[in-house]
């Protein structure tokens, strides 16, 4: 198996791994020959353009879809998701764009929206509301976010504010991945480096963060590695030591010289690092 | 004031009371307010409406609605409608009327199955809504026109009336009505036990939206069906429940109509659907879902029952009674839209 530059075999401590995968829709190929791992501790960032394949291989990731080609494992074992739930059992949770929050409902019934802790027996089992409201200020208030009230309805909260929410409810239950779809893309630039700060908090937690995006000054900060795709494919698996923001940049915006970039890439092993002006 | 010695960042933040504002958020103050204004307004003009029994009289009126509104209520928090709540309960007392009166059965058999009706055409209208994703409104048109077809249909061609009579000569009779059409006198006034069941209802349907697991999935079907399913709520079937819900207990509404009025039309029941949305949305449901309250929904029949009485008892001509709840229907909606807006501005 050619693997791509970062992706030795097997990798022990790997959280989740995905080799050489790849998904059709009809004819058309959404992604292919994507290779990557997330280790806990650490943030990947996997940025692309619009239509760069990003949503489909999350989507693969949450099990919300099936991957036609390549590998999956989970802590080093294959697996094939059917379904969003599997995936949430084995510990990999997705914060979507649109959180999945409801606006009109309170902090603390959102935090434990389908997962609601019990008290009593048989009729008598009821929702705890007070363990609830307890429970979701104090994991709040350990991911560093301060809310008023927890009776304060979603909806009222600012978009970075949600979203830490949504984060800080995905680490609560349990997860070992967490894998963010553009956290950032609709916040302003305060509010956006709120929702850093929070991913740095869950990567000091331990997990592993999968960071979609398609703004590499978000990427930059808090990346340890960057996976950049394009057309539904790889151009190149890279850590943070291995390039600096500007080159960063111009892979994300490099349009056709990207392509001759791809194919330098594919044979250049991992240590031959791409200078910039590499091209041609 | 919560007046936590807290820094000073967050001392910006707590400008406005929370209590203030949780209070401002409540669903049903609008129709808390509108109640007692109602309340106070034919309490002055007319002498007999306060009196034990003048309330006996509007609680009454308001019993059989406040049930239903406050079922109906659970469903539109769930982000549905149901057009054939109203005929339902006719379909109901129809079915117990006629087989108690024209087959010999027992009354509680035949409220037995008048139960089962009602449980499979909430079933019907909750698989159809949930499975084709149409809106509710049509779906359940649908079946209130041929719930209404039905009623008419079957009853002419067993009855050759249009009416099913004498319910009160039916085995069982006696009993059924002890449990759910009798009075009982309080203050010298009858009280009729449907407020009691109606008193019930709300308290049982605040208890399971507000403490219990399905109570938090209701708010969050019809606040974001999406969202609600993503993070594993049984969203479709909450939404069938909820449907079963309000056609059974339209079923029990219905019986205790018949049961009552020994007699059943049948025409009953048309409109009357939208008597029971018009409640829920007086107590601060809204329209769109995922907000509203089982108490509002309760206040807001009672608010339909006062005026009803109240217009009877100040000796009006009861044709005001429509200008009277449309404008109470406005007032009501832009009274939710004001508070709701007050709780969304505060948010910073």
């Amino acid at each position: 198996m050619t693997s791509p530059p970062n992706v030795d075999g097997p990798t022990a401590d790997a959280l989740l791994e995905v080799r050489e995968i790849g998904k059709d829709f009809g004819n058309v190929t959404a992604l292919d020959g994507v290779s990557m791992t997330v280790r806990p501790g650490t943030v990947t960032c996997v940025l692309g353009d619009n239509g760069a394949g990003k949503s489909t291989l999350i989507k693969i990731l949450a099990g919300a879809h099936q991957h036609d080609r390549g590998e999956y494992l989970i802590d080093g074992e294959p697996v094939r998701l059917t379904h969003p739930r599997e995936a949430l059992d084995r510990g990999i949770a997705t914060v979507y764009q649109d959180l999945a929050l409801v606006p009109l409902m309170a902090i603390w019934r959102n935090f434990f929206l389908g997962s609601e802790p019990t008290k009593g027996w048989g009729p008598a089992r009821r929702f705890d509301v007070s363990a609830a409201k307890s429970t979701t200020r104090a994991e709040l208030l350990a991911m560093g976010i301060d809310i008023r009230d927890p009776e304060q309805p979603v909806g009222t909260l600012s978009g970075g504010e949600r979203q830490s929410v949504a984060i800080a409810r995905a680490v609560y239950f349990g997860a070992r991945v967490l894998i963010l779809d553009e956290p950032t893309s609709a916040l302003g630039v305060k509010q956006a480096g709120v929702v850093l700060r929070y991913v740095v908090m869950a990567r000091d937690r331990g997990l592993g963060v999968v960071f979609i995006t398609h703004n590499p000054h978000h990427a930059y900060p808090v990346g340890d590695r960057f996976l950049i795709l394009n057309r539904g494919r790889s151009l190149g698996d890279f850590g943070k030591d291995e390039l600096d923001r500007g080159e960063l940049i111009r892979l994300m915006s490099g349009g056709a010289e990207l392509e001759q970039l791809t194919h330098e890439l594919e044979r250049a092993p991992t240590g031959d690092s791409v200078g910039p002006g590499t091209a041609g | 004031m919560t007046s936590a010695p807290a820094a000073a960042s967050s001392d910006e933040r707590v400008l406005v009371s929370g209590i203030t504002r949780r209070f401002l958020q409540r669903p049903e103050l609008g129709a808390a307010v509108g109640a007692l204004a109602v309340f106070i307004f034919f309490a002055t003009i007319t002498d007999a409406f306060a009196r034990p029994s003048g309330i006996a009289n509007w609680l009454d009126a308001a019993a059989p609605l406040g049930i239903m509104a406050v079922v109906v209520a659970l469903l539109m928090i769930g982000g549905e409608f149901d057009l054939s709540a109203g005929v339902m309960t006719a379909t109901a007392g129809l079915v117990v009327a006629t087989l108690a009166t024209e087959y010999g059965l027992n009354v509680w058999l035949a409220f037995a199955i008048a139960l089962v009706v009602g449980l499979a055409v909430g079933l019907v209208n909750g698989v159809v809504v949930v499975r084709t994703g149409l809106p509710s409104f049509i779906v359940t048109l649908g079946m209130f026109l041929v719930l209404q077809g039905l009623n008419l249909g079957v009853t002419k061609v067993i009855t050759g009336t249009v009416q099913v009579r004498g319910l009160d000569d039916a085995s069982g009779y006696d009993s059924a009505r002890a449990v759910f059409a009798t009075t009982v006198e309080i203050f010298g006034a009858d009280v009729r036990v449907t407020v009691f069941w109606w008193i019930g209802v709300t308290a049982l349907a605040t208890y399971v939206l507000l403490r219990t697991r399905p109570g938090n999935w209701i708010f969050a079907v019809g606040g974001s069906a999406t969202a609600a399913r993503s993070v594993g709520v049984p969203a479709s079937r909450t939404k069938i429940a909820l449907f079963m819900t309000v056609s059974t207990v339209a079923a029990v509404v219905g019986t205790m109509q018949a049961l009552r009025l020994t007699s059943v039309q049948a025409n009953a029941g048309i409109g009357l659907e939208f008597e029971f949305i018009i409640a829920a949305v007086i107590g601060g449901c809204l329209l769109t879902g995922g907000f509203g309250s089982a108490v509002g929904a309760a206040l807001g029949a009672l608010i339909f029952g006062m005026a009803k009485q109240g217009i009877v008892f100040a000796g009006w001509d009861s044709d005001w009674f429509m200008l009277f709840l449309g404008l109470l229907l406005l007032l009501a909606t832009l009274l939710n839209l004001y508070v709701r807006k007050r709780a969304e501005v505060m948010k910073r």
